[in-house]
């Protein structure tokens, strides 16, 4: 797809069915295309098969929503989501379908502020405003939003959001011993009896096995991805990756994992071929932290336009959503559960203390994707992520892995200077 | 002859080279048009190469220059061009202040930027020397007559002026104001330095390292030697010239 016939589909009926500012989304739906069509379209060397994709952008105001309001319409939950602690499987498992909701732009942004406070977290405000600004078709079309207990940021918002949108909050320990185990369990299995009661039906052991299956599948693709980052030449850009892991998050996740697998396909063969999207000597850069929800290609954006390439997102909107996979051959629904739980125990958000597996694991990703420098990404106000930033400095200091931590929000005031410092970052690397 | 121009955000500044050696140099305003500002600055010569640093680098290799660097890399190699054993950098220009490291060879290894807003820069000293009714120069001097501790707490530009002013309806003597000001940007730059771990001695480069109280208040507060090379604002077009002498 060239960058002069693409747009973002329009679909104002279904909008304002919906009950959607219209005249208002329309402006966004406008400067949304000419933003994709910016830092997508004008990239060189992409892979064919990223076309699925850029439908999925294309139709993502439109499309997609048709057909969540088609299972709605045939009686299956719509869950609006935030977080990758949200147990995806039982929703499936229930007929429902879950839907990242996006909080990655500076558009919604001052629409929570007439509400929120200014200074917290502006994912937790771009996400808020869409719903005040009635400018998301997602959240005008979920019957519920899943909310959890992580940071302060979002369980304080989902006391105010409730009163816009029905919210469901489940708690989420903030350690990981063994009492936090049981505490989990039981609220996995409040879940499950919430999604039963939207959907009007029971979850089976037969329903939940597949549903495991489904979500297994979806992530071994996204594993199969980063794993063929890991090449050099990359044989994806940074760019494109993040993309995929951002709609993860909304797409039907049955086609979405055969769509990613037939992409490694593609890659797979430029790898053998030698062939990739930058040069041999391109910097690599794994990004860590904090998640880069849609529209949100900031950083990835910054880094390549100066001539490195992305290798990794150790970040939710990245591995903390695929790495860890659910047994998918216990007997019973309690086994089943117990497993589930702990699958989800062992995402290593920096919102639990301690946390230090995180750390580990950012080693081990860097290792993996030879990479050849970190770039620390902390959204403004996020606490939890800005102060274990502390340990991610210490791991690169250890392992004499050049470093850079940035700490940004959404608002384009700081991008010269992101500029200089990520480009005096690479030229450290090219040394 | 090769060439370094330095487009920043107030400034533009050009450093020609041969042989290693400074031959010439020009510093301007940057005004409206900094790409044109800089292209009449660089009519009388007939450079071999053409490097840009700063702020408006990349406009300039879009027009006329040949390549870019940063302004850290930049002013690392200038710095060591006047102090080839320096390891840590502090530049102070117009709108943002850095710290950069170097190890043993010269390369950077870190560094450091203020925040997006004008506190720890040559602007936030400019609008409170202004507000005192000081010229630039002046207000270096000042603090060197001022026999009476005030302090200014803001690092806002905003609200230390109206420390300022209010520090002034008090009565206080300029000179101990424009001190107390002077103090405050210091130890904002320590914080910045100590983030990052320095050796036994700090290159203090950027027009602000003209002002000679800021030296003298920098080296008390370090205990430790600063050194300030003879044209400061220059370092960074300096830098990048003698970058040009090593793509050969
Ligand atoms: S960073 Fe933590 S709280 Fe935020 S989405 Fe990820 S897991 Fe959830
Ligand atoms: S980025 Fe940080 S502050 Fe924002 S929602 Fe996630 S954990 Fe909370």
């Amino acid at each position: 797809m060239s960058s002069a016939n693409f747009e973002i589909k329009a679909y104002p009926e279904m909008w304002e069915e919906l009950g959607m500012d219209v005249p208002r989304f329309e402006k966004a739906r406008l400067m949304l295309g000419e933003a994709y069509s910016k830092t997508y379209l004008s990239q060189t060397n992409r892979p064919a098969k990223m076309a699925y994709f850029d439908e999925m952008i294309s139709e993502i105001h439109g499309g997609r929503v048709k057909e969540l309001l088609a299972a709605k319409a045939a009686g299956h939950p719509v869950v609006g989501t935030f977080c990758v602690y949200i147990p995806e499987e039982i929703v499936i498992a229930a007929g429902g379908v879950c839907v990242g909701l996006c909080g990655g732009s500076q558009g919604s942004v001052p629409d929570a502020e007439k509400i929120l406070p200014r200074n917290i977290c502006p994912m937790v405000k771009s996400a808020f405003g869409f719903k005040a600004g009635r400018i998301c078709p997602y959240f005008q079309a979920v019957d519920f939003v899943y909310g959890e207990t992580t940071c302060d940021a979002k369980k304080k918002t989902w006391e105010i959001l409730d009163r816009l949108v029905p919210t469901y909050v489940m708690e989420i320990p903030q350690m990981k011993r063994e009492r936090d185990r049981v505490l989990w369990l039981a609220e996995v299995k409040d879940f499950q009896a919430k999604v039963e009661e939207v959907a009007g039906k029971s979850i089976f052991e037969a329903d939940l096995a597949q549903a495991i299956r489904v979500m297994n599948e979806k992530r071994r693709a996204l594993q199969r991805l980063t794993g063929l980052r890991g090449a050099n030449p990359a044989p994806i850009s940074g760019k494109d990756a993040l993309l995929i892991e951002q709609i993860a998050f909304y797409d039907e996740p049955v086609r979405f994992a055969a769509q990613v697998n037939e992409l490694c396909d593609e890659l797979a063969e430029r790898v053998a071929k030698g062939e990739g999207v930058s040069e041999i000597t391109a910097p690599r850069v794994l990004i860590s932290g904090t998640p880069m929800a849609l529209p949100n290609w900031k950083v990835h954006n910054l880094v390549e336009t100066a001539g490195a390439v992305v290798v990794g997102e150790e970040s939710c909107i990245g591995t903390r959503y695929f790495k860890d996979l659910i047994d998918e051959n216990l007997p019973g629904m309690e086994a089943q559960l117990g497993a589930l739980t702990d699958r989800y125990m062992k995402i290593d958000c920096s919102c639990f203390t301690p946390n230090d597996e995180r750390i580990d694991q950012i080693a081990k990703e860097y290792r993996a994707a030879k990479a050849q420098g970190i770039i620390h990404y902390s959204l403004q106000f996020c606490h939890t992520y800005n102060i274990e930033e502390i340990k991610v400095r210490e791991l690169c200091e250890r392992e004499n892995i050049p470093y850079l931590s940035i700490e940004s929000d959404y608002s384009p005031e700081d991008v010269g200077q992101l500029q200089t410092r990520i480009e005096a970052f690479l030229e450290q690397i090219r040394g | 002859m090769l060439i370094g121009i330095d487009l920043g955000s107030r400034t533009v500044k050009l450093a020609a080279v041969r042989d290693g050696i400074l031959t010439d140099f020009q510093l301007s305003e940057s005004g409206f048009d900094p790409h044109h500002q800089a292209l009449a600055m660089l009519a009388r010569y007939q450079p071999r190469r053409i490097i840009a640093t700063g702020y408006g680098r990349h406009l300039a290799h879009k027009h006329f220059a040949d390549q870019v660097i940063t302004e850290i890399k930049a002013h690392a190699l200038g710095a060591r061009h006047s102090f080839p054993e320096c390891r840590t950098i502090l530049d102070v220009g117009g709108q943002d202040s850095k710290v950069i490291s170097l190890d043993a060879a010269g390369r950077v290894v870190n560094f450091q930027m203020n925040d997006k807003c004008a506190a720890g820069t040559g602007r936030f000293l400019e609008i409170m020397a202004g507000s005192l009714g000081y010229g630039l120069a002046e207000f270096g001097e000042a603090p060197f007559n001022s026999y009476r501790e005030v302090e200014i707490n803001s690092m806002c530009t905003v609200f230390a002026e109206s420390e300022v002013i209010s520090l002034k309806n008090h009565g206080s003597a300029p000179a101990d104001i424009a001190r107390a000001i002077h103090l405050s940007v210091v130890n904002r730059l320590v914080n910045m330095l100590n983030r990052l771990g320095m050796g036994d001695s700090l290159v203090f480069t950027g027009g602000v390292a003209r002002n000679r109280f800021m030296v003298a208040a920098l080296a008390e507060k370090l205990g430790m030697e600063v050194l300030v090379p003879e044209h400061p604002d220059l370092t960074g077009a300096l830098g990048a010239a003698l970058h040009a002498g090593t793509l050969d």
